[in-house]
Parts: structure tokens; C-alpha cells; sequence
């Protein structure tokens, strides 16, 4: 076999920088960008002594797909698709941020009814995104059957859903001033029930996964994350929220008529991956009160501006609107020119500070380990390359 | 020819032959029944498509297994990478010829079988490290230091939570153990040892390499752990070895602990497979319950927890002993 | 010390066992999922396959499009390919209004006379492999001209099956009533 594992020489860019320390005991792998547990294309390079990890670095661009450039030549209608599609799991949230920025910058009044419309079906896209990492986190420490029964309960959501706005995964459902068509009572019956129904299922994901002990060793005390380094990071959501701070855009720098609503925001000081996950169950019961709420008080009225444009020329200037995503803070920067289509869209995805710290923390830690953190990172590929 | 080839030759062959063919069919029936009942846990139907309600699903699996192109990695022994599944299912097919299906239905009635078998199930701890070694592949290599290690280190608790038994019964005969138990569930050893039960039921789950302490095959988080570079056939037989490990371990629970082929009504073949395939599905359950265990937690749990159990179940029988 | 990690062992055996009453329960509750093509999906209102013409309420065999050309102009894949014809006064002019980048296949030309002759849609087909079905064509159409089909046993073998001409659907549809 051949012993020379240390390959300085040979291999990419990447393999090449990454040169070994001065012991000679230890091994380079590559985990990914095909890998299982990976939630998309990424690569870790690890350098590993047994089991433990010396040094991690994580090599991002394998899913680049120039948004921000695509925004340069589309124009403003033809860019809606295209945020969503970053961060597919928490897609309202992406296209919110672009349609409110050209509002704001346009100064168009979003009538009430559809404010509400966007927070509710903003909110049970963000229990989805919740639910599908909870699968996926779970499936990534070994069992599969949570997996199933999260995409049980995300199915209902997407069928109603997908009556409204069409899709089930990238949803497209805002426009310039307002949403695309309203909602009917139908849909209204059928949310009210979800949200009972899923009261329920707490419960059971409480009893099968959250308080399950072999669980419980593979998440606790696992990748402290202090709140000096999500500080030094920029590392926003439940990364945050499970080190201590609750920093919630919707409360700290309300938009829309989140100010309207009673909702806590969770967190917790354990700093460990077992925060991150408890705060991530307890956002979905909070997103749930909200849903109730809106529901309960929804206005009559218009779902879009009458007046509003089809094919926005917003006047030249320069706005930044940011919202609270699954994953984090989501922020997006647009700067116009007068024209058709944008000079400049910067989207600030929260996955990219996320992950910057995972080379910080990996140090020390277990390949095990590893995975569990990147778990519990909550990490779209996707939306930090964009 | 009878006088030439002595019948206890015969026997053993015609035994090997009814094994293997027992071997075979069990293979198949668990590879349905575990995703038969993975599916209905996760509210699917499972296998659903090849024949009706999916039962000729393991024989497409098996075609499928066989027509895969046979490759060997660059740079690897072609031989002892060829020779690690054939080292990891042959001493599984040898640990039947002792065990007792029913009253006359055993191969070999030997006076060590219990040793017999806990020695060959050993043999697979090394058709790993060969099959890990001679891949040339580094997450192989982790893979199978990670299985040595666990399987090397789940055999003493397991050894020690049969001594006690071993001492009440005075016998290493696997028919004497199976008769000193009775009939009926209180008067099986598992009523008089429910510690030892739990414990070597947890170490063969360790052996057999299942759920939760599965990281050998860790599919998150090293692809597939020792038999990534295996296609075709030879992952097909490593598969094929760990049901044939489960199936032995549950033999061996269901012969220990659970009065082998004794019942309440009527002893016989089907009470003992009866209980073998309660304990193969309860092993089916666990898999898709839990998470995975981590390795150093998995090693903290056997030295921590099931030796010092093993030890103190051991003193409490050896005192009991001594005292009637 | 030691009694208080037995008695958190015991609760976490507990709840392994609490888990595997879950995992019993959801065994015996019957199937979720739809067997599809034996059962068809209950919900499909607002299914969202490709585009198709609506025929228009005098002439089934015509379509309402009035070959604006803001479909072709708004997609942001780029996928629409309509072909129009529009005469001036007395004399034959042709125009086409595409924007993707291959050759469409050209349509039969309708000549029209007249003054005020208005433009008529000749060729109208959609690329398929293209399409992120978001649904702005059938938004800016301003003769809603354009809706979802429910064409969800959509499957080829290539291509080219897949850019579809919605001419000749909306006359094989037509034709069926």
C-alpha cells in the first residue's frame, strides 16, 4: 500500500495550499463535495491525527451560479424567480428581500392584506426549512425514519401551498407590491388545521429524537460555539440564538407588521449544537403562534397595489433590506441606476458567516463531531455560493 | 460405500448443504423483511413493485448484485481483496453446523459449541481489517480501524455475560443448555439472568455491527466505511455476512436465554425460529430507531458500563452458586 | 455522584425505549404515500405544468393571443418563440418577434390584407428544457391568452420532445370537442 499519504505535489489548488504540519502521523481527507452528509457541494479538507481533527477548511464554489451577475442583465421582473432559488428551502424569505427592496427604493406602499400574506407564508416556508434540517440532521447521525416523518408534515404544508402560489419548493409568490393572488377560505381551514396538527407531532419528535439519550451524547457539548466567535464572524439565527443572544431581525428591526405579533424569540446559552437544535424546535412553535395570529386578524382588502408596476424602473440609489431567514439574517443590497435592470444586487447570505467559523470550531474535535456541527449549522451550499 | 465414507460424514455434508440452502433463504427473507418493515415505520409500502407486495425484491437485488463489472482498485493485492468477503462469510456458515434447530436437528452435537461459535464469529473482525487494508483507500482504512477496535472490544463483555450460564448449567453443549431450560418462558434463563440477556444482546448487536453501532459502515460520514471500494458480488457478500452474523447472534440469544426450540405447547423447528425471527426483527426495529453511537462513546459503553455489569452479574451468580 | 449518572442512564434508557413506542405506533398506522400511477395525487389544483394557449370563446381552434410579444420580452429563461404576422396597409410585410437564440420552425405565413390590420400570432412554442415555471408569461399576458396545462404525465425520451409547439395542442385540444 502505498505509505507516502502526505501528497504535497500532486492534486489541486486547494490540496496543494493545505500543506501538512510538521508531524508525520497524521492524514489529509477530503470530505466531499460528494459526500453524504455535506447538505450540497461542499468540501472539507481535514487533516486528522485517528480520529481527531488538527485542522479543517471548508473550499467553497463548486455551486457558483452568478445570481449576482444574472441580476446585472435581467430585468427586475425577469430577476424574481432567481432569489429563491439561492436558498430553495427558506425561498419566500429570499424573495422577499428583492421584492422589498425595489419597493423600498420605489417607495410603493404594500396594501395590509398582503403584508399579512407574506408573513404567514413566509412563516410556514421557515417551519419547512426547519423541518427538512431536522430530517436531514437526524439522518446525517444515523436514523432515517425522522427524515420520513418530517417530510410527512412538510408535504401537507406544500399542498397548501401549491394551490395558492403554485409551487411547492421555489415558491415565486411576491411581487412588486404585494403577492401574486389571494388566498380563499379554503386555504385558510386548511392552515388552521396543519398548525393543530402539528402541536401534536412536537410531541412526537420530542419523544422519538429530542429527548433520545444516544441522541442527546452525539449533540451535546458538541461544537461550542462562544458568542465571541459568532461576533467575530458575523454569524446570525439560531447559530446565534443558540450562544446566547437572541438576535431576531423581526423583533430587533421589525419589517412589515411583524411589530403587530406576540412571539418569543428562542435562545439558549449552551453554546453547543444541542442549543442550536432546541432553538430551531422552538422557532416552529413560535412561527406557528404567529401563523395563528395572522390568520385570526387578516384584513380585507387588495392582495397587490393597484398601481403597482409591472416593470419597475426604480429611480438611481442605493437600499438594503434585510430579513430574518431560517438560516439567518438575509440581507440584499441593490443599487440602481434608473435603468431596467439593476446596476448591482449583493445578496448577503447567512450560510457564508455560518460556515466561516466551522474551521475555528472543527479544531480538536471528532470526525463524528464534525458532521454533527455541520448539522447543526444549518448550511445551504446553494445560498453560500450563490 | 457406507463402510468407506462413514456416515458422520455424510452427515455433516448433507447439513452444511441443508445450511447453506437455510443460509441463502434466510438472506433473502430478512433483506425483504427489513425494508419491508423499514418502510412501514416510515409509512411507505417498501419494496412494492417485483412481484406481488415486492417479495422477488431480494432475488432482483441478487441479480443485480451479480451483474455488477468485478473491479479491483489500483494498486491493491487483487487476492486478499478477493479473499476478505470469502474470510467474512465462511465462519458464519460453519457456526450453524452446532447450533440446535430442534430436537434431532443439529449437524454436529459437539461439547464446546458455544466456544466453537464465539471463536468464528471473532474470525470476521479480521476479514474487515483485510478487506479495509487491501482497499488503498483512506476512508476504508478509518473504517476498518474503527471496526477492529469495536469488535475486538464487545467480545469480552460478551464472553463474560455467558459465563454465568456456562456455570449453571456446567455444560458448553448447546442441546444441554437448550434442555436444562423448560418449557415455559419463566423457567427459560432469561427469568434467572434478564442482566446477561441484556447485555449480550447488546454486544451482538456490536458484533453484527447494526444500528446504533453501525459507524464501520458509517453512510454519513465515511461513505461506506470498509466495503466502500466493493462492488458486485463482494459488497453483496459482506452484506450477505452481517445478516448471516445477525442471524447467528439471534440464534444464539434464542438458545441461551429464550429455551431454544422448547415451547409451552408443542417443542419443536418452528418455536426456535419463531424466536429467531423475533429477535431478527426486534434487531430490524432498533436499526431504524436510533441514531449512530460515537466511537469513543461506543468504546466508554462497553468499558465502562457492559464489563463492569458483565463482571458484577458474574460475582452475583458465582455467590448464588456457592450459597445452594 | 455516581447515583446521579445511574439515574440519568436509567432516564436515557427510559427514553430509548420511549422511541421505539414511537417507531411501533407509526408501524402500525397505514401508508402516507400515493402509489403513484396506480393512485393519482388528490392535490392538484394550481399544478403548474407548461404553458398552453386558451382558445378563445368564438373560435375554439384560435387562440386569444394577440401577438403582443410581452410573453417573449418577460422570460427570464427566454424559452417563448411566437412568430406573428403584421401587413401593412395593402402590402405583405412579415415580423418576427423572437427572442431565443435557435431557429424556430417557420410557420406557414397568413396573408392578411386590409388597412388596420392588427398583428396575428402564426407560431408559438415553448422550449420547455428552459422554463422555471414561474409563471410571469401568463401574468404580463394582457389578453389572457396564456394559462397552466395540467399536463403532469409529462416524459420523453429527448430533447426535442420537450419543445412543444402550442399551436397544434391548442387544435388537437380543440378537435377532441
Amino acid at each position: 500500500m502505498n505509505l507516502d499519504l502526505r501528497l504535497n505535489t500532486s492534486g489541486d489548488f486547494y490540496s496543494q495550499k493545505f500543506q501538512t504540519t510538521k508531524r508525520d502521523d497524521t492524514l489529509i481527507l477530503n470530505m466531499g463535495p460528494q459526500h453524504p452528509s455535506t447538505h450540497g457541494v461542499l468540501r472539507v479538507l481535514l487533516e486528522i491525527d485517528g480520529e481527531y481533527i488538527l485542522r479543517a477548511e471548508p473550499v467553497l464554489g463548486y455551486i457558483h451560479r452568478m445570481h449576482e451577475k444574472m441580476a446585472e442583465v435581467m430585468t427586475y421582473p425577469q430577476y424574481l424567480p432567481n432569489p429563491p432559488r439561492t436558498d430553495y428551502l427558506h425561498a419566500m424569505a429570499w424573495n422577499w428581500a428583492h421584492v422589498a427592496a425595489v419597493e423600498r427604493l420605489m417607495d410603493i406602499q404594500v396594501p395590509e392584506r398582503a403584508e399579512y400574506l407574506r408573513v404567514i407564508t413566509c412563516e410556514l416556508n421557515r417551519i419547512c426549512s426547519h423541518l427538512l434540517w431536522w430530517g436531514s440532521y437526524i439522518m446525517d447521525l444515523g436514523a432515517s425514519t425522522p427524515f420520513m416523518y418530517a417530510f410527512h408534515n412538510r408535504e401537507r404544508i406544500q399542498d397548501s401551498l401549491q394551490r395558492i402560489t403554485g409551487s411547492r419548493l421555489t415558491y415565486c409568490y411576491y411581487r412588486f407590491g404585494g403577492v401574486y393572488c389571494d388566498i380563499d377560505d379554503k386555504f385558510i381551514s386548511e392552515i388552521r388545521e396543519i398548525c393543530n396538527w402539528m402541536k401534536e407531532r412536537a410531541k412526537m419528535y420530542k419523544d422519538l429524537v429530542t429527548d433520545n439519550f444516544i441522541l442527546r451524547k452525539r449533540v451535546e457539548e458538541i461544537g461550542e460555539i462562544s458568542l465571541e466567535t459568532c461576533r467575530k464572524y458575523g454569524a446570525t439565527g439560531p447559530v446565534l440564538r443558540g450562544s446566547g443572544l437572541a438576535y431576531d431581525v423581526r423583533r430587533d428591526e421589525p419589517y412589515s407588521v411583524y411589530d403587530r405579533f406576540d412571539f418569543n424569540v428562542p435562545s439558549y446559552d449552551n453554546c453547543d449544537a444541542m442549543g442550536r437544535y432546541l432553538v430551531r424546535m422552538d422557532e416552529i412553535q413560535e412561527s406557528i403562534k404567529i401563523i395563528e395570529q395572522a390568520l385570526d386578524s387578516l384584513p380585507e382588502g387588495d392582495h397587490i397595489h393597484p398601481k403597482a408596476p409591472k416593470r419597475p424602473k426604480p429611480p438611481a440609489g442605493d437600499v438594503y433590506f434585510a430579513l430574518e431567514g431560517a438560516r439567518g439574517k438575509i440581507g440584499l443590497n441593490l443599487v440602481s441606476d434608473g435603468g431596467k435592470s439593476p446596476y448591482r444586487i449583493k445578496l448577503r447570505a447567512p450560510g457564508f458567516s455560518n460556515l466561516s467559523l466551522f474551521a475555528e470550531v472543527a479544531q480538536g474535535t471528532m470526525i463524528a463531531d464534525a458532521v454533527s456541527i455541520l448539522g447543526s449549522l444549518d448550511l445551504v451550499i446553494p445560498e453560500i455560493d450563490r | 460405500m457406507m463402510d468407506i465414507i462413514p456416515t458422520q460424514f455424510i452427515v455433516i455434508f448433507v447439513g452444511l448443504l441443508a445450511i447453506m440452502t437455510f443460509i441463502a433463504v434466510n438472506a433473502l427473507i430478512l433483506v425483504y423483511l427489513e425494508r419491508k418493515v423499514a418502510g412501514f415505520i416510515q409509512r411507505r409500502p417498501g419494496p412494492y413493485e417485483v412481484g406481488p407486495q415486492g417479495i422477488l425484491q431480494p432475488v432482483a437485488d441478487g441479480v443485480k448484485l451479480l451483474g455488477k463489472q468485478i473491479f479491483t482498485p489500483k494498486g491493491a493485492d487483487s487476492k486478499l481483496y478477493w479473499l476478505a468477503p470469502i474470510i467474512s462469510i465462511t465462519p458464519a456458515i460453519v457456526c450453524f453446523v452446532v447450533i440446535p434447530f430442534g430436537p434431532f436437528l443439529q449437524v454436529i452435537n459437539s461439547n464446546v459449541g458455544l466456544i466453537l461459535i464465539l471463536a468464528f464469529t471473532g474470525i470476521n473482525v479480521l476479514a474487515i481489517c483485510v478487506a479495509g487494508w487491501t482497499s488503498q483507500n483512506k476512508y476504508s482504512l478509518i473504517g476498518a480501524a474503527r471496526d477492529i477496535s469495536q469488535g475486538v472490544a464487545y467480545e469480552i463483555p460478551l464472553l463474560l455475560s455467558i459465563l454465568p450460564l456456562i456455570f449453571m448449567t456446567g455444560t458448553l453443549n448447546l442441546y444441554e443448555i437448550v434442555i436444562a431450560q423448560g418449557a415455559w418462558p419463566w423457567q427459560w434463563f432469561i427469568a434467572s439472568q434478564p442482566l446477561a440477556f441484556f447485555i449480550f444482546f447488546i454486544c451482538s448487536l456490536a458484533e453484527a455491527n447494526r444500528t446504533p453501532f453501525d459507524l464501520p459502515e458509517g453512510e454519513s460520514e465515511l461513505t461506506a466505511g470498509f466495503h466502500t471500494d466493493y462492488a458486485g458480488m463482494g459488497f453483496g457478500l459482506f452484506f450477505f455476512a452481517e445478516y448471516t452474523y445477525m442471524t447467528v447472534a439471534s440464534c444464539i440469544v434464542a438458545i441461551l436465554f429464550l429455551g431454544g426450540f422448547q415451547g409451552p405447547i408443542a417443542s419443536g423447528w418452528w418455536w426456535f425460529l419463531a424466536k429467531v425471527y423475533v429477535l431478527l426483527l426486534i434487531m430490524i426495529w432498533i436499526r431504524w430507531t436510533f441514531p449512530r453511537v460515537r466511537f469513543d462513546q461506543l468504546l466508554n459503553i462497553c468499558w465502562k458500563w457492559l464489563i463492569p455489569l458483565a463482571v458484577l452479574n458474574l460475582l452475583l451468580t458465582l455467590g448464588v452458586i456457592a450459597i445452594c | 455522584m455516581l447515583v446521579k449518572s445511574l439515574r440519568d442512564t436509567a432516564v436515557g434508557l427510559w427514553s430509548l425505549l420511549v422511541g421505539l413506542k414511537v417507531t411501533a405506533f407509526n408501524f402500525v398506522t397505514p401508508n402516507i404515500t400515493i402509489h403513484y400511477p396506480r393512485e393519482v395525487s388528490p392535490t392538484l389544483e394550481g399544478f403548474r405544468g407548461h404553458i398552453e394557449l386558451v382558445p378563445s370563446e368564438e373560435d375554439p381552434y384560435k387562440s386569444k393571443c394577440i401577438a403582443c410579444g410581452n410573453c417573449v420580452r418577460t422570460c427570464p429563461s427566454a424559452c417563448i418563440t411566437m412568430k406573428a404576422t403584421k401587413p401593412k396597409k395593402k402590402e405583405e410585410d412579415q415580423q418576427e418577434s423572437s427572442s431565443s437564440d435557435t431557429e424556430s420552425q417557420s410557420g406557414e405565413k397568413k396573408e392578411s390584407s386590409g388597412k388596420k390590420a392588427k398583428p396575428e400570432m402564426v407560431a408559438f412554442s415553448v422550449n420547455f428544457n428552459y422554463c422555471c415555471l414561474c409563471g410571469l408569461c401568463v401574468e404580463t399576458c394582457p389578453s389572457g391568452a396564456l394559462r397552466f396545462s395540467d399536463n403532469y404525465f409529462l416524459a420523453g425520451f429527448s430533447r426535442e420532445e420537450f419543445d412543444i409547439d402550442l399551436v397544434a395542442r391548442l387544435q388537437s385540444k380543440a378537435k377532441e370537442q
